[in-house]
């Protein structure tokens, strides 16, 4: 073989493993469009979507997952509320302020936080969260939405904190220095010059965050308490979609209507990640910090 | 490409027809009730173990999809947590099927609650308006001024269907009930939390949580099979005909000592003394 059909069969190889994500993605997307379709033979999208009443194994069943929908974003805006400061303002710190030593130290710890088992985390918010939440703020469950956003959010910050921590560091070292050299305070320069500057790398940052938290299926169906129904206050219980889809999926009958309603709520996640994936695309592509003169 | 993943399908194929048929001597089929099912699901894993020749596949459905296809002959064995209704057997006996009614164990569910809990008893009726979302105060049944926070099966779980069926009796479980994925977080979670009344099957009681009488029993092993306890019952298996080869076998073993020790594991009462 000569040199150059190596490398020709060289760059084909590297193509077919390149391909086979994207068969993957396909095959998967279409046997749950496959599976979730037929349920809206039976129930229309609207009445799917916006239905007040999940009591699927009912004669009749309901399948509405508004109740569902709420619980999902409830706990993912809450969760990103506790994560976005903690993270950013972590990843500002490691790339900025911190001495190497430290920063070392915080880098790999936030990483290790990263690699924690969603289940033992899970298990931490029903064991030891859910009942320190009950004896102090007095309340009939500590299985709720705060519970469960705050679970989400220890899983959301290292998301949000390394790829912050790689935007503020992308940021050119000439900015800094013109900054200083202007006599601003080194807040100054975090606060005006290299935050703007890695705005859309954060941005991105928040919302690759807020997709890991908005499908994340073990935390939720642990600690959030399951109760289908709009809550009332940030103490209440919900089901958020990837909990109802894991508890029921296992003991449904195969292709049964309920089985296309739990596909189809599959969808409906595959969406929401889909729009949160593509808006941080969005956003880092067209907010991109090229050169100093758009500052 | 198409053709090579073509022939590639074809001899996947022949090498699927080929391991069925050479190493499955006789294969048992089993449909039907989901409260049923853990246990034949158990036992099949345990009796496919020790006779690796026999091909034993199990599928829920529902105990009246179980008695359906038995009578059209589309399972070998059918799973019910009901007896079969006379309807049913008559139809049975017009297509030429005699079903065959065998006890495999009992299903006891007890309601749960905190041990600081002041409540000891609770009538069915008490316990259906509770988890319909009509009584939420623990006052209203003799208890401290708490509100009461119900906690439930999911409603795919075989337990929440025999909740349903002694309790609920088809009335819908408030949505604001919450819904936990397994009886070993209900318990963890009405041992932690002293609002909290919940159900479990029998096994799945410990000394983190209070059991409460019904109707002014005890749920116990006896009281269950003696069907003094009210939220008891048979769990059953259907055949056509008396059973015979494999699934005769199966029978006995599921009958034996060492079959309701796994009627034990998974939750629900054996109908012998295992001691």
């Amino acid at each position: 073989m000569n040199r150059k059909t190596k490398e020709i069969f060289i760059k084909y190889i590297f193509f077919v493993f390149a391909l086979v994500a994207i068969i993957v993605l396909a095959m998967i997307v279409f046997s749950l469009f496959r599976e979730g379709l037929p349920i809206f033979r039976q129930v229309s999208v609207k009445d799917f979507l916006f239905g007040m009443e999940w009591y699927p194994t009912y004669d009749p069943p309901d399948f509405g997952i508004f109740p569902l929908i709420i619980g999902s974003f409830i706990v993912t805006i809450m969760a990103t509320l506790i994560a976005v400061p903690l993270g950013v303002l972590a990843a500002i710190y490691i790339s900025e302020i911190a001495p190497r030593s430290i920063k070392e130290v915080l880098k790999s710890v936030i990483e290790l936080l990263a690699g924690l088992p969603s289940v033992v985390l899970g298990f931490f918010g029903m064991v030891v969260i859910a009942p320190i939440l009950q004896n102090v703020f007095d309340l009939p469950t500590g299985l709720n939405i705060v519970n469960a956003s705050m679970i989400l959010a220890l899983m959301a910050i290292p998301t949000i904190s390394s790829i912050s921590e790689d935007a503020l560091y992308a940021v050119p070292q000439e900015f800094k220095e013109a900054s200083y050299a202007l006599g601003a305070t080194k807040f100054e320069t975090i606060a005006k010059v290299i935050l703007p500057a890695a705005l859309s790398g954060v941005t991105t940052a928040v919302m690759l965050g807020m997709a890991r938290a908005i499908g994340e299926t073990m935390v939720v169906l642990m600690v959030a308490g399951g109760a289908a129904a709009i809550p009332e206050s940030i103490f209440d219980s919900v089901r958020p979609m990837p909990a109802s889809i894991a508890a029921e999926m296992g003991e449904t009958p195969y292709r049964s209507l309920h089985y296309h309603a739990l596909f189809a709520t599959g969808m409906v996640l595959f969406f929401l990640t889909l729009t949160f994936n593509l808006i941080a695309d969005y956003v880092s592509n067209k907010f991109k910090q090229t050169g100093s003169a758009t500052l | 490409m198409l053709k090579m993943f073509k022939r590639v399908l074809c001899v996947a194929t022949v090498f699927a027809l080929m391991s069925t048929v050479s190493f499955a001597s006789e294969s048992v089929v089993f449909k039907g009730s989901t409260t049923v099912l853990p246990i034949i699901q158990e036992a099949v894993e345990a009796y496919m173990k020790a006779n690796p020749n026999v091909q034993m596949s199990v599928s829920g459905g529902g105990s009246g999809e179980g008695i359906k296809a038995i009578i059209d002959k589309t399972t070998d064995i059918a799973m019910s947590s009901r007896a079969i209704k006379k309807e049913e057997s008559e139809l049975a006996k017009s297509k030429g099927v005699n079903a065959v009614e065998h006890v495999v164990a009992f299903d006891a569910i007890i309601p749960i609650v905190h041990p600081r809990n002041k409540v000891a008893n609770l009538t069915i009726d008490q316990l259906s308006q509770i988890y319909q979302g009509n009584i939420t105060n623990w006052k209203e049944v003799g208890g401290d001024d708490l509100k009461i926070v119900a906690i439930s099966r999911d409603s795919s779980s075989g337990t929440f269907e025999s909740w349903d069926h002694f309790v609920m009796k088809k009335s819908k479980v408030t949505p604001r009930a919450q819904m936990l994925a397994s009886s070993g977080a209900v318990t963890t979670a009405v041992g932690k939390n002293r609002y909290a009344i919940a159900y479990v099957g029998i096994g799945y009681l410990n000394k983190n949580v209070k059991a409460l009488s019904v109707n002014g029993v005890k749920g116990t092993a006896e009281t269950a099979l003696s069907k003094e306890y009210p939220l008891a019952r048979e769990l059953y298996v259907y055949t056509n005909g008396e059973p015979t080869g494999e699934a005769a076998k199966f029978l006995a073993f599921l009958k034996s000592k060492e079959g309701q020790k796994i009627v034990g594991k998974v939750g629900y009462v054996p109908m012998i003394s295992l001691k």
